[in-house]
């Protein structure tokens, strides 16, 4: 949300711009991609902006080209990103996948349109959320964030940038198409004032190197292909030095440290934002453009003197477990509106324990709001849900 | 400055071609520059030209959220299917500014209606249809008075390529010309 208090640096910006030039803010260097309609702009811009950062940018012949480049470029050093929508991120699971599994960092933005298949290309949509956790083949955590204004665009970009360094993983920027294409007032900062994590190179003489080792410390350290160092990088199961392995006790330790190094990492991963919740008995579950619609909501009901609070994961993967059990495992009525056809209120309800069993908490009702039909879902929408509740 | 709080809803809306997001932006952007809060959003078709295509700003000095415009208090309506469509979602203490040389037929409403043939008159006193989105943006503006007159002007100042300029400003002086006509009659 835009500031009360504009200064002369206060501009106009489109959501995808400030992606684009949150990553650039973080130090990205390489931008792969092809351009599909609603993520254009945040290509557009990269051609436009890199090249006078010294960076580079190429347009791929497809989105399995852009994701293997970026990948390709991450391993020889540079910091890269692509951006795309749905069916462009349904070809690239495969190369997320790989790049999880060689712990390549890499930034893909999915700025979702509606679905499934090519869809709705103009409209807005959130039905890429699960997509964003299960899209690759195989067992692999997933991080993905999602703003929900053109400032936190920007944030959260630099924060993607900067998580798939210290992670070593290809982390997932989601957004909308509203939100890609929204205009709101941004007041940028001072680029000496951006926290950026820099790749860590290894000290150690290049024969004692191992890019993947058995107890990392993050940031991960990853020397880049030129540097002298040898190492090896496949899809198969690999040893500390990336060559293929068969063995069960070398597999556990590349599957475990997959696992872990986001699993033990929750808190430093894991933003969500409290609206209003300290007194609410009632709660909306809402992330991105649908939380717009829903803090509107609170906004409203509070007026009609229904204590009514949101709360909003701006990390959606891993999934705040524990602080959704933290803040709305207390509350009478859980809604939970959304572009699609219950996506995070599926996770809510594992969470909440269990699918179909909400006795064992205070919460006796998970109201849910789907749309799919192209449209936003509207705060009169979540309010006519909140007075059913109450 | 009028310490009162207040929140506008506006809906720029007819076919893709006619400049409407342009608008859209460049509201918002004199938004900016009179130091309020505002967002702007869009809905367009996949084509370029034609189809249905609209701009909304949302222009307020207090907190807001739903960057979508619901109630319009003002509504700029540019093709008789974008009249159709969104008068009825207009507030009764709204305005409706419409553009006669594409809408014909107004139901009748509780809300204050402006017609003038902003096509026409652009490309009468122009040359050409062009700057009909500017023309009727001044319009919209000097009745409206949403944003300030000269955030109005340096915000398309800003906007528009330098060798567009001159015609812009044009567009905008007689847009405010036919504004003051009917605030006066």
């Amino acid at each position: 949300m835009s500031n009360n208090k504009t200064n002369p640096k206060t501009i106009l910006m489109q959501g995808n711009e400030a992606i684009a030039r949150g990553a650039l803010a973080a130090g990205l260097d390489f931008f792969a991609g092809y351009p599909i309609t609603p993520s254009t702009e945040i290509a557009e811009i990269c051609s436009v902006e890199l090249p006078k950062f010294g960076g580079k940018f190429i347009q791929m012949e497809d989105e399995i080209a852009s994701i293997s480049a970026i990948i390709g470029a991450s391993l020889a050093g540079a910091k890269t990103m692509t951006a795309t929508s749905g069916p462009g991120y349904s070809l690239m699971t495969e190369g997320i996948g790989f790049a999880k599994m060689t712990e390549t960092p890499c930034v893909v933005v999915n700025v979702m349109r509606g679905g499934p298949s090519t869809g709705l290309p103009t409209k807005p949509s959130q039905s890429d959320i699960m997509q964003a956790r299960w899209g690759n083949h195989g067992d692999a955590p997933a991080i993905a964030l999602y703003p929900n204004s053109v400032s936190e665009s920007y944030e959260l970009s630099i924060r993607a940038m900067n998580l798939a360094e210290k992670y070593r993983t290809c982390v997932v920027l989601l957004s909308d198409e509203v939100l890609g294409h929204m205009r709101e007032p941004i007041e940028l900062p001072d680029l000496s004032q951006v926290k950026i994590v820099r790749r860590i190179t290894p000290t150690k003489p290049p024969e004692w190197y191992q890019h993947y080792p058995d107890n990392p410390k993050y940031p991960m350290p990853k020397a880049s292909f030129g540097e002298g160092y040898r190492f090896h990088v496949t899809g198969l199961s690999h040893d500390s030095k990336g060559f293929p392995t068969n063995r069960a006790d070398e597999t556990k330790i590349l599957m475990d440290r997959l696992r872990n190094k986001i699993a033990y990492h929750i808190d430093d991963i894991v933003q969500i934002e409290n609206y209003q919740m300290q007194d609410a008995k009632i709660a909306i579950f809402a992330a991105g453009i649908s939380s717009r619609a829903a803090k509107e909501a609170v906004m409203m009901a509070r007026k009609r003197g229904i204590k009514v609070g949101m709360m909003r994961p701006l990390t959606i993967w891993p999934f705040p477990d524990a602080a959704v059990r933290k803040f709305l495992g207390d509350k009478k009525a859980i809604i939970v509106p959304e572009l699609n056809e219950g996506q995070l209120s599926l996770e809510l309800k594992r969470v909440m324990g269990g699918i179909w069993n909400y006795e064992i908490r205070k919460t006796k009702k998970i109201e849910e709001i789907h749309r799919t039909d192209g449209l936003l879902i509207t705060p009169d929408q979540i309010l006519k849900s909140i007075m059913e509740v109450k | 400055m009028n310490k009162e709080i207040f929140k506008k809803e506006i809906r720029l809306s007819g076919s893709g071609g006619q400049g409407l997001i342009t608008a859209g932006i460049i509201l918002a952007k004199a938004a900016v520059l009179d130091k309020v809060r505002v967002t702007q959003t869009q809905s367009y078709g996949p084509e370029s030209r034609g189809g249905a295509s609209r701009a909304d700003v949302i222009i307020s000095n207090d907190e807001f959220y739903y960057p979508e415009a619901v109630n319009f208090d003002v509504l700029l309506a540019l093709t008789q299917e974008a009249c159709e469509k969104y008068s009825k979602n207009l507030k009764d203490s709204g305005i409706l500014i419409a553009d006669t040389t594409n809408v014909k037929d107004i139901v009748h409403l509780e809300a204050k209606v402006y017609e003038l043939p902003f096509t026409e008159i652009a490309m009468k006193k122009l040359g050409t249809i062009l700057p009909t989105n500017i023309l009727s943006l001044a319009f919209l503006v000097k009745i409206t008075g949403v944003v300030s007159e000269s955030s109005l002007k340096t915000a398309v100042c800003d906007f528009v390529k330098p060798q567009f300029k001159k015609m812009n400003l044009k567009a905008i002086k007689i847009g405010f010309k036919l504004a003051s006509e009917e605030i006066i009659s």
